[in-house]
């Protein structure tokens, strides 16, 4: 079977009007469904990002003092707090912190080499905790060893300390140290005194999740310090296997009874890890699943303007379609006729459709930072709107085929 | 005329049901995706305080120089520290200003029985209320003695007013913030400003939290009340504590200034330069003096306070619109030109031109109200799942209002006219000779 395209072409010359705007309509859902596809992709790689956390067993606590102690005392208090907490039932170990990963934002610094460099090198969320950290949130110790109980400092509200050691994450030794072997290496995080690399653990996400975080994916450090902000601190909890939501019951109970003097915010003083995750994705996940929705929309729009219109096509054209049957065409020829037709105006669609999907990307990169939109996703949807074409004039096509060339003697 | 057309566009559309609901089907879904993101992106891109806004300026200086701040291109910090936001509260060259920053202080309500509770809220000067006209039930802010003296005085929100008080005018009472007592001086109306225009670097412009207690800032600075919002520094503090902040280079207060014209404006700003200048010339800056005056308007532009994410998504759903018009336009060509003969009867029998026209503007109009009808049900429902899909603080500003409603049914009737225009035309252009020849 060998198909015409000469004839093709000279009929949709008599229909100018309707095939420009085929084309136009096209092209135009290329353009956005592309793009669309490139966000979605984008924001559903977000959600999967990996925290480093124990996610399944683990759970926040934020914890504000109710009244003005001195440090002495805060930290007193902290300790009472840890003590009772580690000795729960349902709970494997717990540390104090000043943050903890995808919380959405928090405290972060500048990395140097040296204490005059201005440049800095790179930026690391800075985490607080004792030697309880690692174990608590599931770390993984890939060199070094974990911070000794005498390393551990203890910080007043504001309190500017900077201590000898440090635990960073792998993704800063690689920064700081492409060579390797970063381990008793030092580095400068805005401090007069250096930190020295004691650990290396393999993955620890930052506090935020931010374009401004993405610069510096994956970069943490731990400070040996145990938080006792007049303010308030977090306490990280990790429970045994399975004992998740015994664990949060009975932690506030027990800090409760040690002293009253404190507020657990009831709405989200107490967090897991699946609540925090779907809350510092929201944003990402809410923008998947619109552009997914207008995707739909747009393509199940564009595939019933393809029927409609060819549909109009094949109504007008029966007479000569009962002609060329008459003339001896067959079913498959007259639908190999419709197929081709539908094709040549897709082809011509996507072509049009992939120059303004580039440029629609590019706007958006000058305008909202947006990154680069690779050629897989231009590629998918060509195939998705050629097949979708295919799809959509299949139908009339066929009703085509079934003309009687009976048609091509009726006057009417 | 007119109802005869109707007739003739309801008959048309009636014959060929599939193609009319298609259409319609287009344009209401179009219509919908775009308003729904338009109520999102008015809500957000909306001006707080409309009647002001142009008088309300932010300054900003480079207290950190430019080689203590390398990611920032250029532009100072976007919050003061303690040294510069005194240092200008002092002068006080504005007409009304206030430096303030966010605190969090624990409130324990006067029944023993009950637990203390976590309360947001601003340390503030007393020009704060009259700067921005914030809406009083009882009482008042407080004035600039109260300010100097430190006095021990608290405007608190009507929500935390009901909590406290059941509501009833507690002008004079006192309430136990970080137990100290404080004495109300004010209850406000309802106020919870989105953009919370006055301090966005904390509240990220959009917060469904209200701030419930307003003192003043020197009380809380003495009352040593910490900051509770961002604190960014190019340096480690050299001392500890809340002192220590104070004394540091680091930027933690919020500045807003009102000035009434140009000449204030720019009066202001020689002020900032010559403050800048000062500051060089005494050896704290090594600098030459880097400062900023943005209205409100330009300020928040300046600190994206309209996320990214609503703007793509109100782009996107224009483009889906579009596409939906394009595919109305095509499908209006197909059904028009299904009824050459018709037309040709039509022009044969005396017909002018302007009445095909007529004739099927009209039944393009009737699609549009249909699509706009369905438009407005699915806008209803895009506006209440909103929440769904956009950050809860932001979601919740999206509201269905009056002008709303009347925009989408407008939007839906002008697009599918607009669309019409083209298939009319073609219509109008059919040759009677050849129609009923070709019969």
């Amino acid at each position: 079977m060998t198909i015409q395209i000469k004839p093709v072409l000279t009929a949709l010359r008599r229909h100018k009007a309707g095939t420009v705007l085929i084309t136009l309509q096209i092209a135009l859902t290329l353009a956005i469904v592309c793009n669309a596809l490139f966000i979605i992709h984008a924001r559903l790689a977000n959600l999967g990002e990996a925290s480093g956390v124990d996610e399944s067993s683990v759970f926040v606590i934020r914890n504000q003092w109710a009244a003005e102690w001195p440090t002495a005392q805060v930290d007193a208090q902290v300790q009472a707090d840890l003590l009772a907490l580690r000795q729960l039932p349902a709970v494997r170990d717990a540390t104090p912190a000043n943050g903890y990963p995808l919380q959405g934002g928090g405290w972060d610094n500048f990395v140097t080499l040296t204490p005059e460099q201005t440049q800095p090198v790179t930026d690391s969320a800075v985490y607080l905790g004792d030697e309880h950290f690692i174990d608590t949130l599931g770390l993984k110790l890939v060199a070094g060893r974990n911070f000794r109980p005498d390393e551990v400092m203890v910080m007043g509200t504001q309190q500017a300390i900077t201590p000898s050691t440090v635990i960073v994450s792998q993704a800063l030794a690689d920064r700081l140290f492409p060579d390797g072997n970063a381990l008793g290496k030092s580095f400068y995080a805005m401090g007069a005194t250096p930190s020295t690399i004691i650990g290396v653990v393999d993955t620890l996400h930052r506090q935020g999740v931010s374009q401004w975080n993405k610069a510096f994916t994956g970069q943490s450090l731990i400070w040996p310090i145990r938080s006792a902000d007049s303010r308030g601190l977090y306490y990280i909890v990790r429970a045994k296997p399975g004992q998740l939501a015994a664990a949060m019951r009975e932690a506030p109970k027990a800090l409760y009874a040690q002293s009253r003097l404190r507020i657990i915010d009831a709405k989200d003083g107490l967090q897991d890890y699946a609540t925090i995750r779907h809350k510092v994705f929201d944003s990402d996940r809410g923008m998947a699943i619109l552009m997914g929705i207008i995707c739909a929309v747009l393509l199940a729009i564009t595939a019933a303007g393809i029927v409609g219109l060819t549909s109009f096509w094949v109504g007008q054209r029966r007479k000569q379609i009962g002609v060329r049957r008459a003339l001896g065409a067959r079913q498959r020829d007259i639908l190999a006729y419709f197929l081709t037709e539908n094709f040549l105006i897709s082809a011509a669609g996507v072509a049009l459709g992939v120059v303004l999907a580039y440029a629609f990307n590019l706007w958006t990169v000058t305008r909202f930072a947006l990154d680069h939109m690779s050629l897989a996703y231009v590629g998918v949807g060509v195939i998705v709107l050629l097949l979708l074409g295919q799809g959509a004039v299949l139908a009339p096509a066929l009703r085509a085929s079934r003309v009687s060339p009976v048609e091509a003697t009726r006057s009417v | 005329m007119f109802a005869y057309y109707l007739d003739l566009a309801l008959r048309s559309l009636k014959r060929s049901p599939g193609l009319t609901a298609l259409m319609v089907l287009a344009i209401g879904f179009g219509v919908a995706a775009s308003m729904t993101s338009w109520s999102v992106f008015r809500a957000v891109s909306g001006d707080p305080i409309p009647w002001k806004s142009a008088q309300l300026f932010v300054p900003q200086i480079d207290n950190w120089g430019p080689s203590n701040n390398p990611l920032s291109q250029g532009e100072p910090p976007n919050a003061m520290d303690y040294a510069d936001a005194t240092a200008l509260m002092r002068d006080h060259r504005a007409k009304l200003q206030s430096a303030m920053y966010q605190i969090s202080p624990s409130v324990v309500p006067a029944e023993a029985t009950k637990h203390p509770i976590n309360v947001s809220g601003h340390a503030v000067y007393g020009e704060f209320f009259p700067m921005l006209d914030v809406p009083f039930q009882y009482g008042s802010g407080w004035g600039a003695s109260d300010d100097t003296n430190r006095a021990q005085v608290v405007v608190i929100s009507s929500k935390l007013n009901q909590k406290l008080f059941g509501g009833a005018n507690s002008v004079g009472k006192s309430v136990n913030i970080e137990s100290h007592d404080y004495r109300v001086v004010g209850v406000l109306k309802d106020w919870n400003p989105q953009p919370r225009f006055y301090d966005v670097v904390n509240s990220g412009g959009f917060n469904s939290q209200s701030d419930d207690v307003f003192l003043p800032f020197l009380t809380a600075i003495q009352a040593n009340m910490q900051n509770d919002g961002n604190t960014n520094c190019n340096a480690v503090p050299k001392e500890s504590g809340f002192v220590g902040l104070q004394h540091s280079e680091c930027v933690w207060i919020a500045y807003m200034a009102e000035l009434d014209d140009a000449s204030a404006v720019s009066t202001y700003r020689n002020y900032l330069q010559g403050y800048a200048r000062e500051q060089q010339q005494n050896g704290r800056f090594g600098w030459a003096p880097n400062n900023r005056l943005r209205n409100l308007p330009a300020w928040l532009d300046n600190q994206h306070v309209v996320p990214s994410d609503t703007k793509v998504s109100l782009l996107v759903a224009l483009g889906l619109l579009l596409v939906c018009l394009v595919n109305t336009i095509g499908l209006l060509l197909a059904k028009f030109l299904r009824r050459s003969a018709e037309i040709g009867v039509r022009r044969a029998l005396g017909a002018p031109r302007m009445a095909i026209y007529a004739q099927f503007l009209t039944e393009a109009g009737i699609v549009g109200v249909a699509g706009g009808v369905l438009g407005l049900l699915l806008t209803c429902a895009g506006v209440a799942s909103v929440g769904w899909v956009m950050p809860k603080d932001i979601a919740a500003l999206a509201r269905l209002d009056v002008s709303l409603l009347l925009l989408t049914l407008l939007v839906a009737v002008v697009a599918t006219m607009l669309a019409g225009l083209y298939p009319t035309y073609r219509a109008s252009r059919v040759q009677p000779a050849w129609q009923l020849k070709s019969n």
